[in-house]
């Protein structure tokens, strides 16, 4: 370890207790920097969105080319895109998730599997949105579909859920697993009746967060579901979908003349989406903790 | 074993293992997709400097080195950032600033990329037109800076992770020998949490590398190649960009097309290097057991 | 002599860090008395604790051989259903364990995972086993709350009742008293003292006084080796064998 020198002065003629009050003034100032803008944007759109909500907008069809008129079709396909992706991310994701926390040995074909999650964590979203054109769209003959957007945002979900749920799993302690088998448990019935449940909000956090990122997503749904315009709303998984994210994508750059009403209005209802599963899972969070009993 | 547990945990299994099948998936259908396009544009051609799909110029080059511009210039804006607020949330705010931090970096790594770049429209580009008078806002630095935004939260919480797991008795034995907390954290935490910050630069890198959406609205899409310092004031189309943007119009099976994948093999390719190097995939260790019968 | 409940043949096992923990025990149980398996650290009472039930199946072992029978049933065989096993063997640990469930459902446990729906033959069973471990009266009127809410020597006899509930034809108790107070103690000696009669108990005591008030028969393991197994009297008031002599007369260990 390194030995600090003794004297009060030190280089530049400064002491340690100066240079320190000046070293955290410039880190709080980094700081600063990176929290400001963000608070500034989330105002920012909360002053120039909120006054273009109305029932109105929310509950109505784009008129004009969508420069006027609600967007009720992107709002009802961005819950259609969650729930399809929930239909297919959770039951998997958990599965494989216990698979990891409950069965799995350390081997090589689970460091693999856990090469394969990291590996599923980091590919670029436009490429998922490849994939599902290569894979669902095209091959599978899907089309241009709320399925094949599901399922393409699913699988770039699908780490998310498996991580946290297995994290959730292992920090629910061993003790209870032995205790449930010493009564006449299967591992599996000790799992759900036990284990599972005391994971659950540790679960449902990363689900929230899961579907959070999904909601939010451009890029993968571009060539697998999503629409320009779409004069009524979808009726079956097999139809296109506007979608939220997409919309501002449009209107911000391939609509000339639009009102910046209806832009931060459209801004500003993917921000209480998105923000408010946020607000979900750590509220989840916190409740959970205070009432875990180990 | 009884059949049902059996026929439970099989299925348990093939969900753990389906990580492994979407990645092959992927490859597989990326190479399916993108491979032809080296039999149709010969390699030199591929790496010219020219991108004019309509006249059959599909040079990678200009594509490249956008990405490269906007992420280089991304990550000397992020990492002070990221890492100085790793600094102050993990080495010197006091409890109550923290829990303010902490969820607001959270929010940040929620803001969809579109909305992100709908502000970049709306704000930034037109400030940093005044400000370095250019005839337009939307260059790779604006990108970089909405990058910088969106890698800065995973550096954060990847950093925080990192000065977390330095032992409290490093700090100890440091300010036994006289250092101040400011000397302590250059001195002995940062150079302990070393290789935790430097994979939070690489997959910082890695999340700039494969954005999309925000990127592709505020950097002008010009295909340039790298010609100096003032390149980053210029507009650029990075690879991602050129996906989205171009992929819906082409006829599938095109030349272009098959192009536009071979880009997504290529960031494909990029993100599973930076993610399997930057994460230790080691067995997890077994769950802590303790011991229930001793 | 009666016919023993459980026959201990030449049991050898070996953890998979080397470590020799039954070094070819054989040991007869018989039933309806209390058998007391005492000894220094390490000698492999709670390992022999966790063959007789199949919990060792949750351990790394490198190697285990030897004979385990009760009556027809051969406790070590591959295809042995260990779950009909852990329910005819129950175990109590050492330090009270209650599911993060409510003290009903601790008790109806059991009794659920074995496939019991009727609500009624539920309440009756979890009302019998709490009775049985003497804990009915106390806390009759809090079923639904967390079982992590009552005492721990509540806990413990909570921890008791649902291995009762089950109706068992062994229980194990390994050092069941050790993080209790005296009289929580007392309370589950008692109980041992009066379920002997329906039960085959073996017990892991976590003292000395407690094997030497508690045992019928006792067996005296050291390292791995069953050193000594005789009547309680004779192996606390005049042992045979030198190192039981030493242990019991507390000159080592
Ligand atoms: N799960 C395990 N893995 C490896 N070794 C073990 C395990 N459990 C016990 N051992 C070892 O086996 C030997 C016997 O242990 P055991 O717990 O059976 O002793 P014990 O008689 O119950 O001791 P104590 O009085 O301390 O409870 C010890 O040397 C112990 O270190
Ligand atoms: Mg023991």
């Amino acid at each position: 370890m390194r030995r600090y020198p003794e004297p009060k002065e030190s280089r530049f003629g400064i002491t340690r207790q100066q240079s320190q009050k000046i070293g955290f003034s410039f880190i709080r100032l980094i700081s600063l920097i990176t929290v400001l803008p963000i608070l500034g944007i989330i105002v920012y759109i909360i002053v120039k969105g909120g006054s273009h909500i109305s029932w109105e907008f929310l509950t109505s069809m784009p008129s004009d080319g969508m420069r006027a008129g609600g967007i009720l079709p992107a709002i009802v396909g961005t819950f259609y895109l969650m729930a399809g992706t929930a239909l297919f991310s959770i039951p998997l994701g958990i599965a494989a998730g216990i698979y990891l926390s409950e069965y799995a040995q350390d081997s090589y074909w689970t460091r693999f599997i856990r090469v394969a999650i990291i590996s599923l964590g980091g590919v670029p979203s436009v490429v998922y949105g490849l994939f599902g054109l290569g894979l669902f769209v095209l091959f599978c003959n899907f089309g241009i579909s709320i399925l094949s957007a599901s399922l393409t945002l699913s699988i770039m979900t699908l780490p998310v859920i498996i991580s946290t749920t297995e994290e959730a799993l292992r920090s629910v302690p061993y003790r209870f697993r032995v205790v449930g088998v010493s009564l006449g448990g299967t591992q599996w019935q000790t799992i759900t009746r036990v284990i599972l449940p005391q994971a659950l909000p540790g679960i449902l956090t990363g689900i929230i967060l899961g579907l959070e990122r999904a909601v939010g997503e451009t890029a993968p749904i571009l060539f697998t579901g999503a629409t320009f315009y779409l004069p009524h709303l979808p009726s079956s998984p097999l139809d296109a979908t506007m979608a939220l994210p997409y919309h501002i994508y449009v209107i911000s750059t391939q609509v000339p003349g639009m009102s910046s009403g209806v832009q931060y209005g459209t801004v500003l209802v993917l921000m209480v989406f998105v923000l408010g599963m946020n607000l979900i899972a750590s509220l989840i969070r916190s409740r959970a903790r205070a009432k875990r009993q180990w | 074993m009884k059949r049902s547990e059996k026929i439970i945990t099989n299925s348990v299994k093939i969900a753990g293992s389906s990580s492994i099948l979407f990645i092959l998936l992927i490859f597989v259908f990326l190479v399916r997709e993108g491979l032809p396009a080296l039999s149709e544009v010969s390699l030199k051609d591929l790496f010219s400097g020219r991108w004019y799909p309509i006249e059959d110029l599909f040079g990678l080059l200009p594509l490249i080195s956008g990405s490269l511009v906007v992420t280089f210039t991304s990550i000397l804006i992020a990492l002070p950032l990221g890492i100085g607020t790793a600094i102050y949330i993990g080495e010197i705010a006091p409890k109550n600033v923290k829990e303010i931090l902490k969820p607001t970096v959270e929010i940040m790594a929620g803001i969809p990329s579109v909305v992100l770049g709908f502000i970049g429209i709306q704000a930034l580009s037109p400030f940093l037109r005044e400000f370095f008078n250019l005839p337009t806002g939307l260059t790779a630095l604006s990108g970089s800076i909405l990058l910088a935004m969106i890698a800065i939260p995973s550096i954060v919480s990847i950093a925080e992770d990192a000065l977390y797991a330095v032992p409290n008795s490093y700090r100890d034995a440091s300010y036994a020998l006289g250092a101040t907390q400011w000397q302590t954290i250059w001195g002995v935490v940062l150079p302990a949490a070393r290789n935790g910050l430097l994979t939070a630069v690489m997959l910082g890198i890695g999340r700039s590398l494969g954005e999309t959406m925000a990127v592709m609205m505020v950097t002008g899409n010009a295909a340039t190649t790298f010609s100096g310092l003032k390149s980053v004031i210029m507009p650029v189309r990075t690879m991602t960009a050129t996906i989205a943007s171009e992929m819906g119009e082409v006829a599938s099976g095109s030349v272009h097309y098959h192009v536009l994948f071979f880009i997504g093999i290529i960031l494909f390719i990029f993100s599973l290097i930076i993610n399997i190097s930057s994460s230790t995939v080691q067995g997890k260790s077994k769950q802590e057991r303790g011991q229930v019968i001793s | 002599m009666t016919e023993p409940k459980i026959q201990i043949r030449d049991l050898y096992l070996r953890y998979s860090d080397g470590k020799e923990a039954l070094k070819g025990v054989s040991l007869d149980i018989q039933p309806n008395l209390i058998t007391v398996a005492f000894g220094p650290s390490g000698g492999g009472k709670s390992s022999l604790v966790k063959v007789l039930n199949r919990l060792i199946d949750l351990s790394d072992v490198d190697e285990m051989r030897g004979e385990v029978r009760m009556g027809d049933l051969n406790i070590l065989g591959k295809d042995t259903d260990v779950v009909e096993l852990r329910r005819r063997i129950g175990v109590v640990f050492s330090r009270p364990i209650p599911l993060p469930l409510t003290i009903f459902e601790n008790v109806s446990f059991g009794l659920e995972v074995a496939g019991m729906r009727d609500k009624k033959k539920l309440s009756e069973r979890v009302e019998q086993a709490l009775r049985e471990a003497v804990l009915w009266d106390e806390i009759y009127d809090r079923l639904d709350d967390p079982a992590a809410s009552i005492s721990g020597g509540q806990q413990q006899r909570l921890c008791l009742a649902r291995v009762l509930a089950l109706k068992p034809e062994v229980i194990l108790l390994d050092e069941p008293t050790s993080a209790l107070d005296p009289v929580s103690t007392a309370k589950i000696e008692e109980f041992l003292e009066t379920a002997k009669k329906d039960y085959t108990i073996l017990l892991v005591p976590h003292n000395q006084q407690q094997a030497a008030r508690m045992a019928d028969k006792a067996a005296f393991f050291l390292q791995g080796e069953l050193v000594e197994y005789t009547d309680g009297e004779s192996m606390f008031i005049n042992p045979r064998d030198k190192r039981t002599q030493e242990y019991v007369q507390g000159r080592f260990g």
